[in-house]
């Protein structure tokens, strides 16, 4: 029966093809007799199977296409016109995870470290912290849209220490894959993707600074701060052609890895947040009066949301929703896990007590030891990576900062830097190719051998890029604008004298 | 008339408040307030930073009552209120010269 009722449809299809086929064949007939060029080569059934196997695989779909003869360096070329329905565009599962992983990386700002860092200071300063945390989003993307994206990821420049001006503006990033970065994702994708990295790394200065400098500041130095640290450092370590890039470029200078963002995300926001809260000074009062965290339930809520969030920063930066990206998954989760217990055990054995606040801190701090080092280590290497990331973290906030004194209002050195610093070199201890298959192309030499130097060395860039780039846009800032607010105001508190807000308002009924 | 003003722990409030009734007290005002006495404050710890709290949560009771009524209802906050640890609280216990009823405009003990 139902074959019967198709027919009709069937022979209507049929009419409206030969018609289609009479229209260009008039259209042919109307053109001028020019030379008709040679109709592209065909791929054959098995370069079109390759192409979807790449897909599975996260390979490139053109590989199979390489038949052609060989270009000046002796490698195959594609003969010209030769393509399959698989090249040039986005493979829907992995494009899928990445916009997944986007909005993930998105969420630990927004609301996760708000929230995080909002709980931690007093009630008087608490939209002080969220207005950063949001307009730190809104001005990053503005940034990244018109120069950060091509600073980092282009390569016009030909410079291991800078991009490139040919993707200003987002010019030409669609929603074809950038195959220098990932086969399989959406350009468009991928620039969204890297952007929410762009928007955390400075939102975790703030933590340093809270309840003490001057919104106007803030945003002049973090403006200046994305252009001197974080897009050279991105790009030295991520850029195809970086300085530090061991994993992708063959001549790397430095054969480093850092998976997630290790230096760039967490050693260069954590370094720079040391050197920035030593500049505008210890809040009023530090060390006389209370500063007491206003809500640990805000920052337990905020904790939450970064662990989550966190997935997509550690498993979406395998750029694929590959096995690479499954092991990151589970490394981080391991460590996680673990870094939370330790801290709070450390907690009860040496006051006799486990704190909220020691747990969210052993959870944060697991995570940012485990990030550079989740898509190259195996899962019994991830326990480890979460006890000395319990133990190391744990030893900087509770004593190294009152050994010296300064005020890390929220900790961001002792977390980040210290975590991110640990994790660095721990990457280089652990990484294995056996979970990663990318670490024999370019570094099956160094990998299980001398890649803690390289690691070293990594290290060591970063923290000296991210000091001295700090001291010079906070002293330029400073003789701008000034860096923190009047007495007054700051007694009064951020969230009235900056925003003309309250957090909370009370009132009774009327 | 007598004006008692009661300092308490904040988790004997519903005892209290069932003692004075069972004592014949008709109303009363409570505030959360915050204070020490000897038992001082306690101490929070978060990350590194050690902090005292010196002032500690309290409930402060404040009940008009009659003079004949007044040692009754001072032995029914005394008994309700002790655990018998240190920071029980105090009751004071002062002279009250007139009270007036706002919505009558009665005066006096009639107003209590």
């Amino acid at each position: 029966m139902n074959t019967l009722r198709i027919k009709p449809f069937r022979s209507l299809f049929a009419a409206c093809l030969a018609l289609a086929a009479t229209v260009s064949a008039f259209a042919q007939a109307a053109a001028p007799a020019a030379a008709t060029p040679p109709p592209p080569p065909a791929p054959t059934l098995e370069q079109r199977i390759a192409g979807l196997e790449a897909y599975i695989g996260n390979g490139d779909p053109s590989a199979a296409l390489k038949v052609g003869p060989k270009d000046k360096d002796g490698n195959l070329t594609i003969p010209a016109g030769l393509t399959t329905p698989s090249v040039g565009v986005a493979g829907p599962g992995h494009n899928a995870w990445m916009m997944t992983s986007a909005a993930l990386v998105l969420f630990m700002t927004l609301p996760g470290l708000a929230l995080f860092y909002g709980g931690l200071v007093r009630t008087k300063n608490v939209l002080s912290v969220m207005a950063q945390c949001l307009s730190l989003a809104g001005l990053v993307t503005i940034l990244w849209w018109a120069f950060g994206y091509s600073l980092v990821f282009g390569k016009s420049f030909n410079s291991p220490f800078l991009g490139g001006s040919e993707f200003f503006f987002l010019k030409g990033v669609d929603s074809a894959p950038n195959t220098d970065y990932a086969f399989w994702v959406s350009q468009n994708v991928f620039a969204m993707y890297q952007m929410m990295f762009a928007i955390i790394t400075p939102a975790l200065i703030v933590g340093a600074i809270a309840e003490r400098m001057k919104f106007s500041a803030m945003i002049l130095f973090m403006t200046g701060w994305m252009f001197l640290v974080y897009f050279p450092l991105a790009h030295m370590v991520w850029g195809v052609n970086g300085f530090m890039n061991g994993v992708w470029n063959a001549g790397a200078a430095i054969k480093a890895i850092d998976f997630a963002g290790g230096t760039v995300v967490h050693m260069s926001s954590g370094w720079s947040a040391l050197i920035l809260c030593m500049l505008v000074g210890k809040r009023l009062g530090f060390g006389k009066t209370p500063m007491l965290p206003h809500s640990l339930v805000l920052c337990m809520v905020g904790t939450g949301m970064l662990w989550v969030g966190w997935y997509g920063f550690n498993a979406g930066s395998a750029a694929a929703a590959d096995g690479v990206a499954a092991n990151a998954f589970t490394t981080t989760t391991l460590a996680t896990g673990v870094a939370a217990s330790v801290w709070a055990l450390l907690e009860y054995l040496t006051r006799k007590k486990a704190s909220v606040l020691g747990l969210c801190s052993g959870a944060v701090s697991g995570l940012v030891v485990v990030t550079p080092a989740c898509g190259f280590i195996d899962s019994t290497s991830a326990m480890w990576v979460g006890i000395l990331a319990g133990a190391i973290p744990f030893f900087a906030v509770t004593k190294l900062k009152a050994m010296f004194g300064y005020d890390d209002a929220l900790d961001t050195f002792g977390v980040h830097a210290v975590g991110g610093t640990l994790g660095a070199l721990l990457a280089g201890v652990f990484a294995t190719p056996a979970v990663n298959a990318n670490l024999s192309t370019n570094l099956k030499d160094v990998v299980g051998k001398t890649l803690w130097i390289e690691q070293i060395k990594a290290i060591g860039i970063t923290l000296v890029v991210a000091s001295v780039a700090t001291v010079i846009i906070a002293l330029i800032v400073k003789a701008v604008v000034g860096l923190r607010p009047s007495v007054e105001a700051e007694q009064e508190g951020l969230d009235l004298s900056d925003h003309g807000e309250e957090g909370y308002i009370y009132e009774s009924k009327s | 008339m007598k004006l008692i003003v009661a300092v308490i722990k904040p988790f004997r409030l519903e005892e209290v408040k069932d003692a004075l009734a069972a004592a014949g007290v008709e109303g009363m005002t409570v505030t959360e307030v915050k204070g020490f006495g000897r038992q001082k404050g306690h101490t929070e710890i978060y990350r590194g930073n050690e902090y005292t709290v010196d002032f500690l949560p309290k409930a402060k009771l404040e009940i008009a009552v009659p003079d004949e009524l007044a040692s009754a209802v001072v032995e029914a906050i005394a008994s309700a209120a002790r655990t018998g640890k240190i920071g029980d609280g105090k009751i004071f216990v002062l002279s009250l010269e007139d009270v007036v009823r706002i919505r009558t405009g009665e005066r006096g003990e009639a107003a209590v």
